[in-house]
């Protein structure tokens, strides 16, 4: 894993002791709200429905078992016993108090966390595939990346104050994990014809109001070349992106307004100039410095084994358990989705039992997932049953990853300050009505997004079926999306029609699902049946009995 | 349209509902403004009560009988409807 230097600590330490400072001109009236507001932003305090809300950055989804310990600590000690997951794998805590997180942040230091670039207008915390290092299909660990554009982006005066948020991600796997095209940019690590490693850079994705699936603005970047590249990007955006309209702000605007040739060309003409000033290269010994700290763990010389295929371990196994590219080494999702649950939540004594269960059979490491789960990235397929007993004694050991109860949520108009309905509720009901675990077996994959707003943060546009909360004249209702996809074959999803009230939202979504199982093909995914057939055969019957109702 | 006014306490972000002149914790305890002139005079009064650093976001919102008219306010008053055991509602 990677550990700071002095002056990544230093830079961490400076800004906790300035946010301190910063709290307590604020609690004296020094500072008035639109004075201080700025600074709890940088530091990723926003002041939600209920309470303050601090989001701690997890840099490209990486934890050790102690920084998760110190996690547990916090939830324990400054609020109500749990951590929220989030989309951008990043941690939540609902309820701290203003007059504690300087404390909290400066608890978080001690093991190198902080919650800096989890707000603002700035480049924030690079997100990865939460499979990296450790998938089967990776060319290479594309988390090495991830820190060099942290490091590169932390202090960088020029992108301090960009039009809007920028967000990155990165992965090394020809299959998406990460939501690549759905990111302002996003890096990919690639090959090109003569074996050469480089990266493919996509930009101008994203969810939101305007939902964009980004495109390849440079086919094959040469590994020196990366931050040139990026810069190159960064400053057409930051040259012309527009800053009179909010909306209107973030790259995918500027990205599809300027249309593919025109972007690529301007890129290309920026990369040329800075090339020419060249100065913007990582230096061998710092990029061979971070490498150091992301080499996998020496595994041992074993061969892959039958893994067990029935009963409850059995069950867990074919949907938690994935291809490693080590043999006799797998990767263990470990489902934040209990059924009935709250998609994403963790509680301080869960999250202790996680770290104990890390070192004890992860070589201390943990992934935080944009699907809101945690990954075990590196497990002996031998410890499968010990790993098992000890998930179903903490009750962590759903059987559902990438099932129809995994279901990615935002936290809606139950803590949201910007939402317009309730989400969780309704995650809550799905899952619920989906229990039977042969059930969800038997319909596959299927991602379900629900967002209590526009925002997004649940990537509805993204779901295989994706749920949409409006408000209308103060009552919830839900839209429905279906056809969209987060993975390499990005799409957005096709909106419905009108929505569905609360209490037809669950029997609506079920219809479209048993409508799905009657006619799929052999080996048809949902979203393979959707496209194949369209929305008109799901629309009729999911507004069936509706349409009886009216006649 | 009756209102209630409320905020969030500066120091540890707790809701807060206006009553004569002060704050209180409780939805039930808050003062109902039946006028709009009411509920203008609370609000200025309660604005005075920001630069002393005792709340930020004051708004006011609308009733219908004794209940905010809307989900946002009936959550905000009672905490998250998932979770019972967490917010104003857990205290009772
Ligand atoms: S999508 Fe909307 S309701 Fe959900 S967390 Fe984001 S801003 Fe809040």
């Amino acid at each position: 894993m990677y550990r700071y230097d002095e002056f990544d600590a230093a830079f961490v330490r400076e800004r906790t002791e300035q946010f301190r400072y910063q709290v307590e001109r604020r609690l004296k009236g020094e500072l008035n709200e639109d004075q201080f507001k700025p600074f709890r932003l940088m530091n990723g305090l926003y002041l939600q429905l209920h309470a303050y809300m601090l989001r701690v950055a997890v840099p490209y989804g990486t934890l050790s078992a102690p920084q998760l310990s110190m996690l547990a600590h916090i939830a324990r000690k400054y609020d109500k016993g749990y951590g929220h997951f989030t989309t951008r794998q990043n941690i939540q805590y609902n309820w701290p108090k203003l007059k504690d997180v300087p404390d909290i942040l400066a608890e978080l230091a001690t093991v190198e966390m902080h919650a800096i670039q989890t707000s603002g207008n700035c480049i924030r915390n690079v997100t990865a595939d939460h499979f990296a290092g450790a998938a089967a299909d990776e060319i290479e660990d594309p988390r090495p990346v991830a820190e060099i554009v942290r490091q590169w982006s932390s202090l960088h005066p020029e992108f301090t104050f960009l039009p809007r948020k920028f967000k990155v991600a990165v992965s090394g796997s020809p299959h998406d994990r990460a939501a690549l095209k759905f990111h302002d940019l996003a890096i990919e690590v690639v090959k090109n014809e003569a074996s050469r490693v480089g990266y493919r850079i996509t930009i101008g994705g994203g969810l939101g109001r305007t939902p964009y699936i980004g495109y390849v603005t440079g086919d094959f970047v040469e590994k020196p070349d990366l931050l040139s590249f990026l810069e190159a990007v960064l400053r057409v955006y930051n040259e012309n992106g527009r800053r009179d309209n909010i909306y209107k702000a973030r790259i995918k605007i500027l990205a599809h307004s300027l249309g593919e040739a025109e972007m690529r060309e301007r890129v290309l003409r920026e990369f040329i100039e800075i090339k020419r000033a060249g100065t913007l290269q990582v230096p061998q010994e710092e990029q061979a410095r971070i490498e150091a700290y992301f080499a996998p763990p020496e595994f041992e010389a074993l061969q892959d084994t039958a893994l067990p295929a029935d009963g409850a371990l059995g069950q867990w196994i074919t949907s938690n358990v994935h291809k490693h590219r080590a043999p006799g080494y797998v990767l263990a999702t470990i489902s934040l989705k209990p059924i009935g649950g709250v998609p994403g939540d963790i509680s301080h004594e869960q999250l202790d039992g996680v770290a104990a269960l890390m070192e004890e059979f992860g070589y201390g490491e943990i992934r935080a997932s944009h699907e809101q789960n945690l990954v075990l990235p590196h497990v002996k397929q031998s410890d499968l049953p010990a790993i098992f007993a000890r998930l179903e004694a903490l009750g962590l050991a759903t059987p559902n990853a990438g099932l129809i109860s995994d279901i990615i949520c935002c936290p809606g108009l139950d803590y949201c300050d910007l939402a317009n309905a309730r989400s969780i509720p309704v995650a809550q009901k799905i899952a619920t009505r989906f229990a039977d675990g042969k059930r969800q077996h038997d319909i596959g994959e299927l991602k379900i997004k629900i967002s209590g707003c526009i925002n997004a943060c649940g990537h509805h546009h993204a779901g295989h079926i994706g749920i949409l909360g409006v408000d209308k004249k103060g009552v919830e209702f839900y839209q429905l999306q279906l056809g969209g996809s987060a993975a390499e074959d990005a799409s957005i999803g096709d909106i419905m029609g009108p929505g569905f009230a609360e209490d037809e939202i669950v029997d609506a979504v079920e219809r479209v699902v048993d409508l799905y199982v009657t006619l799929r093909r052999p080996g048809e995914r949902f979203l393979d049946t959707y496209r194949r057939i369209g929305m008109e055969p799901f629309k009729n019957i999911a507004y069936q009995e509706q349409l009886h109702a009216a006649h | 349209m009756a209102q209630k006014l409320t905020a969030n306490r500066l120091i540890d972000g707790v809701v807060l509902y206006w009553r004569a002149g002060g704050w209180t914790e409780s939805f039930a305890e808050g003062e109902v403004l039946p006028t709009e002139e009411a509920a203008q005079a609370a609000l200025a009064a309660a604005r005075e009560s920001v630069p002393r650093n005792e709340v930020v976001g004051v708004y006011l919102f609308d009733l219908t009988g004794a209940q905010p008219l809307k989900e946002r306010e009936i959550i905000r008053a009672l905490g998250p409807t998932i979770r019972p055991d967490l917010g104003k509602q857990a205290a009772r």
